[in-house]
């Protein structure tokens, strides 16, 4: 199901505007009013009700994983989320590459002057289930307003902190021959709702995005893989630039099982409609994990106990020959490369 | 997905292949015209399954890679007029003109946006009276159709801020230069499935006996062009040189004949530029007379632009299949896909590209 | 050249007095015109290039195809002349 700002059932607060002014943005009474009426509410945690410049934290100790992302996403509501989903899931799921638990996140918005607050009150409630959801609080923040057209309705930009558990030791430079890839299940399902739902393209149906937050399923594989190699979540660039990226950090290959790759019909042949092939299209809610070939079986059958993973898969292994290439064995027996993509992926009539 | 996933069937594929190898008994040299038939070969590794005696040509048959320069320069010219909402296919928003591309253009200021049907431009121009909508009208006789029913609804609903930049191209004229040519290596031609679903096949019977060469229109799965593959060899084993439909679920002779009527309506032979190969008389189509006033040309007066291209890019020998990329000294180097020099390194089906992308596993698998 | 793909028509409809269509593909549905493919109905399946429905897929020609293509692989089992056992290059590329 996708959430529209009608969706909600939480009363929009009454203020005496319909749409963000350029005052809401000026430090004055109106910035006061839209803290305390859309944000707080949303947020509410001790750290952030202090109001303060910042957050004073307890440190848990050990090491800590630090992300940060800005949220550009148009439209801002799709089928299956919003950019207040991705602005949480985006920046937890950052964190839980490293292996880590996030913790706290902080949020900043850059908006645009004449949003209507109803839109800005519906991505701050997506946010605050998507936080509740992932079991984060967000602790600092802050607003600006910015002119119309200085920037496209609204840009989040989240930071997060997690703790990073004893003996996990995550990197793209660790592959090694004979490991195997895995990836969490179906590919392309956010970048194509996101085409799919945009206007000029002539799309009648919806693919809904698979924004999540990866954090438990990651924490249920390290449980019984903490030698796990790399983890990463194959967001802009799709599937084939991990891979890629790990090929080249770890000076190997890697060679994947064309049957094995998951896609959804309905993105397949989106893709096949646009000309454009899965592996290069985003993920929101889907990991690719590079484990020791022994542990395939425990690390998959891990992922498929949880809802996130049910659909995991072994895509392929890692291997000594094509090193810093990324090949797919094809259905038919022949090979070809999986390349980095040049630029944004252009739907093509030709 | 239904008439697309069984063409895929890997079983099939392999009993096809057999066929052909049992098949062939000399070495031949085929084209396949369509930029999309070597985009589905490179693909699926379709030429790592023949025989090695069976030379597989790229032509020059995709039409990003053949719209010349001076119409990207024309497009970035027109794109950059404040009134101007320039629409486009995905496909043509990277092709280098001579100094920029449409994404470059529209990264300074200009409102370029890309849409699948010409109609979505159509409806731009509706939505958006107080500007001036052009559409980039590229393509080979399938697209033809739609960019004329572009210009029929426009003018149909009093539509004044719509117009077409056009540069459509076609395939017979191109193939009769290639056969003509004293250099021409290609003894039998797999040709396009959906080019011939719209205008049929009746043209090429001319050629195929003209030329004594064998023609087969294929359709783009692994099965399609495999089958294609055994029918031209085949022929090309005992002598003939029929025009022979495979990809007969789509094509007829005749082929679609209103979609042949509206081309018509519309659109009048010219000569064209093809990008690479240079001047082809009566090798592409521009609006008739009744519709001048759809021409973005003319109404954004750029005629008169005029480009060159980059000295080191060979685009023009790879699309007459008379050089291979990597026989380029710029494939790879100056020039790859994230720096394109030429048109066929850009589209995805330009035979630079394609090799570029598929071709590099073979020297180490 | 001239990606096109086939899709099943599930509606017709007419907009600014244009025939145009709703076409599945395997579950997504976009809108192509059918000015070109007059006598189409709904449930008939086409090939679409640039919002444009360019044929009506000929279902019986289709299905010869496959006939003939299993008559092949039947034949080549009867010979029992598989010409490659294993024709295909091997699972994972030698070092
Ligand atoms: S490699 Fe580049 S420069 Fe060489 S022919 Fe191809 S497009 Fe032109």
């Amino acid at each position: 199901m996708s959430i529209t700002p009608e969706d909600f059932s939480c009363p929009l607060p009454i203020t005496d505007h319909d749409t963000v002014q350029l005052a809401h943005g000026s430090g004055g009474r109106l910035t006061a009013e839209l803290v305390e009426k859309f944000f707080l509410p949303r947020f509410a945690n001790p750290t952030l009700a202090r109001l303060e410049d910042q957050a004073v934290l307890e440190c848990p100790g050990g090491r800590l994983a630090f992300t940060t992302d800005t949220f550009v996403v148009d439209p801002l509501f799709f089928p299956g989320g919003s950019i207040g989903d991705l602005a949480v899931n985006g920046t937890v799921n950052d964190v839980a590459m490293g292996g880590a638990k996030p913790l706290w996140l902080s949020a900043a918005f850059v908006i645009e002057e004449g949003l209507p607050l109803a839109t800005l009150h519906a991505v701050l409630l997506a946010m605050e289930q998507a936080a509740k959801d992932a079991g984060v609080t967000i602790v600092t923040g802050d607003t600006k307003v910015v002119g119309k057209g200085a920037c496209d309705k609204l840009f989040i930009t989240t930071t997060g902190l997690g703790v990073v558990p004893e003996g996990v030791n995550l990197s793209a430079a660790n592959l090694r021959p004979g490991d195997a890839v895995l990836l969490s299940g179906t590919i392309g399902d956010h970048g194509m709702a996101i085409l799919t739902s945009r206007e000029g393209l002539s799309f009648a149906s919806r693919i809904e995005s698979d924004t999540a937050a990866l954090h438990e399923l990651v924490a249920a594989m390290l449980a019984v893989c903490p030698e796990m190699r790399a983890l990463r979540d194959p967001t802009r660039g799709g599937v084939a630039t991990t891979l890629n990226e790990f090929a080249k950090s770890s000076g190997v290959g890697i060679m994947l099982r064309e049957e094995a790759i998951p896609v959804r019909p309905a993105v397949r042949a989106a893709g096949e409609v646009l000309g454009i092939d899965p592996l290069y299209v985003a993920n929101e809610g889907k990991l690719i994990a590079v484990v020791p070939a022994e542990k395939t079986e425990a690390v998959l059958a891990a992922m498929r106990a949880h809802p996130l993973g049910a659909h995991g898969v072994c895509l392929g292994e890692v291997t000594a020959a094509n090193a810093g290439l990324v090949a797919m064995r094809t259905a038919l027996g022949t090979h070809r490369i999986i390349d980095m993509p040049v630029g944004e992926q252009l739907p093509r009539i030709c | 997905m239904k008439y697309s996933d069984e063409y895929r069937d890997p079983a099939l594929a392999r009993r096809l292949v057999e066929e052909i190898h049992r098949t062939a008994t000399r070495p031949w040299t085929v084209m396949e015209i369509c930029g999309g038939h070597t985009h589905a070969i490179m693909r699926y590794g379709l030429d790592q399954l023949l025989p090695p005696g069976l030379e597989l040509v790229h032509g020059p048959g995709c039409p990003v890679c053949v719209t010349p320069v001076e119409l990207i320069d024309k497009a970035v010219a027109i794109a950059g007029r404040p009134e101007v909402i320039f629409t486009s296919f995905g496909d043509m928003l990277r092709v280098p003109g001579s100094r920029q591309d449409l994404q470059m253009a529209r990264s300074q200021g200009a409102d370029v946006r890309m849409v699948y049907s010409p109609l979505e431009a159509v409806a731009l121009a509706r939505q958006h009276p107080e500007r001036e909508v052009v559409f980039f009208a590229v393509g080979f006789e399938t697209t033809a159709p739609a960019n004329a029913m572009a210009v029929v609804q426009a003018k149909r609903e009093g539509l004044t801020n719509f117009s077409e930049l056009v540069s459509q191209v076609l395939v017979p004229p191109a193939m009769r230069v290639l056969l003509a040519s004293p250099e021409n290596r290609v003894q039998g031609y797999l040709a396009a499935g959906h080019v011939c679903t719209v205008m049929g096949f009746a043209e090429y019977e001319a050629i195929a006996a003209e030329f004594r060469v064998p023609i087969v229109p294929v359709g783009f799965e692994p099965l399609d062009i495999l089958e294609g593959l055994l029918l031209l060899v085949r022929q090309l084993e005992a002598g003939e040189h029929r025009v022979e439909n495979q990809y007969r679920r789509s094509v007829t002779r005749e082929g679609n004949l209103a979609a042949q009527q509206a081309m018509a309506e519309v659109f009048r032979v010219a000569d064209r530029k093809w990008r690479g190969i240079g001047m082809l008389p009566q090798s592409g189509l521009a609006l008739r007379e009744a519709y001048a006033a759809f021409d973005a040309e003319r109404k954004f007066a750029v005629q008169e632009i005029e480009a060159a291209e980059a000295a080191q890019c060979i685009s023009g020998l790879i699309l007459q299949g008379r050089k291979k990329p990597h026989e380029c000294s710029a494939f790879g180097r100056e020039c790859t896909p994230s720096h394109p020099l030429g048109a066929t390194m850009v589209s995805s089906e330009g035979a630079c590209a394609a090799y570029h992308k598929y071709q590099r596993l073979r020297a180490t698998v | 050249m001239c990606l096109a793909v086939p899709g099943k028509v599930v509606a017709i409809f007419e907009e600014n007095g244009l025939r145009m269509g709703h076409i599945d593909y395997a579950g997504t549905v976009n809108r192509a015109c059918l000015e070109y493919v007059p006598e189409i109905e709904v449930g008939q399946y086409t090939v679409v290039h640039a919002g444009f429905a360019i044929s009506v897929i000929d279902e019986q020609e289709a299905a010869q195809s496959f006939a003939a293509w299993r008559e092949l692989t039947e034949a080549v089992h009867r010979n029992g002349t598989d010409l490659f056992g294993n024709p295909l290059p091997p699972e994972e590329p030698t070092e």
